[in-house]
């Protein structure tokens, strides 16, 4: 295989990878500060996208404004989410709670559905995003340099929020011990809002991103990019959220590398991402940056 | 405790034949099922279909002094909800006859179904030959793939001149695989050479991510693309192919013909080729015209050729049950097959012993963000 087809493998390995790990950011986020793996995720990353597209098709509002909204009106739904379907089951068993993450997510893909219909409708990309730079013989799409950014800085954003804020102090502590941390005066529901809106601030970020990328959207687009984001933090160590970007990474250009090496197995695509959590689960539960915390007790 | 008792049997019974007496009233009416995709990756092309049924419906609302009345069943653009949504038409809503679906893997998993049920169901626009092929209750309206395979083939050889064809397929989609196999059998025929398909990709259906697949295709620099899939995929996969700088022509089959196509392609899917099975700039006969004013002024555009399809198949039912004389589902069957020359809004319509039509290929390109006529292939006879 000549080496410039095999640097546009990599481009597109790395172009999808780091769209993977932007948005396990946010996935494992929320796990590892609550301890509950947010299955909404997916779905509210779809909203996200759908909000881009009223905002530019129907309201003709100017991209530069309108992403900024997006990502305000998505943290308030995330946040919505929170209070209507979590935060009732505060005390009730991790169980109850997941259950009623999965219906949050049913809700939200059968809401647009009814809404909005189910006939896929174009993401409208604004021009500046997906013009094609040459490099040689390999094309690369501008996107491509700027999801890895956008990843980056979202990375280094949220690691200093949670290392460094007041904020991110009180979020710290929710997730070590919930009930000493509300006799310090921590506000819990606050705070577990606040983090919720930040999951979905950061699901909104990825879902603009995924758009432009995939100028396409339908209620059921959340689905498999949530599934293969969950994996890969799992892959990185879910809570971890420098490892939720290591296996966004690996999982993208995992599967591009295995449609491109071997092109018969292109239909096991989606099954290379399952087979892989299972790997991960049977010899490294906790994946490759997990800490190794016991159960707390 | 025991006149209690009676009382409550009295209920039962009266409550029973109240129930009876709906369902006299309700023999006023003929159902006809539409098994469509409303929802999911395939809704836009169910929703054009489903656009002409209705409107074939408005103008034709009764057959034997009955009302006909569509029961409509969404599938969802699943194989395994296709067969949950045929069985609910043909067990619960016993409808008279089934229309539909868009789709031909949607159109096979109702297969047994409608054959145990002994319902007649008439598809419009799957083109896949296993539809219909041992199933004595599966019509359609429409051509089927071999011949459509080859139009395409044709087209690539000798109005594009190429000699070197690449397939991106759908592959767990019945309706890709085949047509792609049909146009590489004749593809071969035509240029003398095994060797003239240069490479063959795959994808599922809803993956959004071609790159790998289109890098390996143009390593291999093809002179024509073939691609038959769904027209979401269909419109990234081309969007995605000019963004790695492919820039050969691509050919694909009737499913790309709906607006979500155009919408998502954009200046990407220009200059691309299809067959399909009727433009609005040839009428063929008296009732397209009937039908093409009709739909103009019910949606305010211009109609799919799955629409008039969809159309054809309930006038279609509808004529048989005329000459039936009878809503008695196997009476119906005999004289759907037996249709000759009927006039349909897309074409004349004459089913052979499989139950398939057999029609003119027409062939369209993009352009100027428009489906545009380009040509008419009549089949070898």
């Amino acid at each position: 295989m000549a080496f410039d087809l095999f640097l546009q493998h990599l481009s597109n390995g790395i172009s999808l990878g780091s769209l993977y790990a932007l948005i396990a950011i946010g996935y494992t986020m929320v796990y590892g500060i609550l301890r509950l793996i947010n299955f909404a995720h997916g779905d509210i990353f779809m909203m996200a996208t759908y909000f881009a597209f009223f905002g530019i098709v129907t309201f003709h509002i100017p991209w530069y404004i309108t992403f900024p909204l997006v990502l305000v009106l998505t943290a308030a739904l995330g946040i919505g989410v929170e209070a209507t379907a979590y935060r009732p089951l505060r005390e009730a068993p991790k169980i109850s709670i997941l259950i009623s993450a999965i219906g949050a997510s049913f809700f939200l893909e059968n809401l647009t559905i009814v809404l909005f219909g189910g006939v896929p409708k174009p993401f409208p990309a604004p021009k500046l995003f997906t013009d094609v730079v040459q490099v040689g013989s390999v094309s690369i799409q501008k996107l491509t340099f700027y999801i890895p950014v956008v990843t980056v800085i979202s990375l280094l954003g949220l690691v200093y929020l949670i290392n460094k804020t007041k904020t991110g102090m009180a979020m710290r502590a929710v997730s070590m011990d919930q009930e000493t941390a509300r006799v310090m005066g921590i506000n819990i529901n606050h705070t577990i809002a606040f983090t919720f809106g930040l999951g979905s601030f950061l699901a909104a970020v990825g879902g603009i991103m995924w758009g432009m990328k995939f100028p396409q959207i339908q209620p059921l687009m959340g689905v498999i990019p949530g599934l293969k984001c969950f994996i890969a933090a799992v892959i990185g160590g879910i809570g971890n959220i420098g490892g939720a970007v290591i296996g966004g990474f690996i999982l993208g250009i995992g599967e591009i590398m295995l449609v491109a090496f071997l092109p018969n197995l292109t239909g096991y695509r989606d099954a290379f991402a399952f087979i892989l959590l299972i790997l991960i689960l049977l010899y490294k539960p906790t994946g490759i940056l997990g800490e190794k915390t016991a159960e707390k007790v | 405790m025991k006149p209690r008792m009676i009382f409550i049997l009295f209920l039962l019974v009266a409550l029973a034949l109240g129930g009876t007496g709906c369902t006299k009233k309700e023999s006023n009416v003929i159902k006809i099922g539409v098994f469509e995709p409303i929802t999911g990756a395939n809704a836009a092309g169910g929703q054009l279909e489903v656009e002409g049924i209705k409107l074939a419906n408005k103008l034709y609302p009764e057959v034997l002094g009955k009302k006909v009345e569509l029961v409509i069943a969404d599938n969802k653009s699943d194989k395994v909800e296709a067969a949950t949504a045929a069985a609910r038409l043909v067990e619960k809503d016993k409808v008279t006859a089934i229309i539909g679906s868009w789709g031909s893997s949607l159109s096979m998993a109702a297969g047994d179904i409608v054959k145990k049920g002994k319902v007649p169901t008439v598809g419009a626009s799957c083109t896949n030959p296993l539809v219909t092929a041992g199933n004595d209750y599966y019509f359609r309206v429409c051509f089927i793939d071999p011949f459509q395979g080859t139009v395409m083939a044709n087209y690539a050889y000798s109005k594009l001149n190429a000699k070197r064809a690449a397939i991106i397929q759908e592959v767990n989609n019945d309706y890709a695989v085949g047509l792609a196999k049909f146009f590489m059998d004749s593809f071969r025929a035509l240029t003398g050479a095994e060797d003239s398909i240069v490479a063959v990709a795959n994808y599922n259906t809803g993956d959004q991510d071609f790159s790998a697949q289109l890098t390996n295709i143009k390593a291999q620099n093809p002179d024509v693309i073939f691609a038959p899939g769904n027209f979401t995929e269909s419109a990234l996969i081309i969007s995605q192919a000019r963004k790695l700088g492919i820039n050969c022509p691509f050919i694909g089959g009737d499913t790309w013909e709906t607006q979500e196509f155009l919408d998502i392609g954009q200046e990407a899917v220009e200059g691309v080729v299809f067959s399909t099975f009727f433009a609005t700039e040839t009428p063929i006969t008296a009732e397209s015209a009937k039908f093409i004013e009709a739909y103009r002024k019910e949606y305010n555009k211009e109609p799919a050729a799955v629409a008039a399809l969809g159309y054809d198949a309930y006038i279609l039912i509808l004529d048989a049950l005329k000459r039936a004389n009878s809503t008695d589902r196997v009476k119906l069957r005999d004289e759907i097959a037996k249709t000759k020359n009927f006039a349909g809004a897309a074409g004349i319509i004459t089913l052979d012993a499989n139950g398939d039509a057999i029609k003119n290929a027409v062939i369209k390109v993009v352009k100027d963000g428009k489906f545009t006529y380009l040509d008419t292939i009549a089949p070898q006879q």
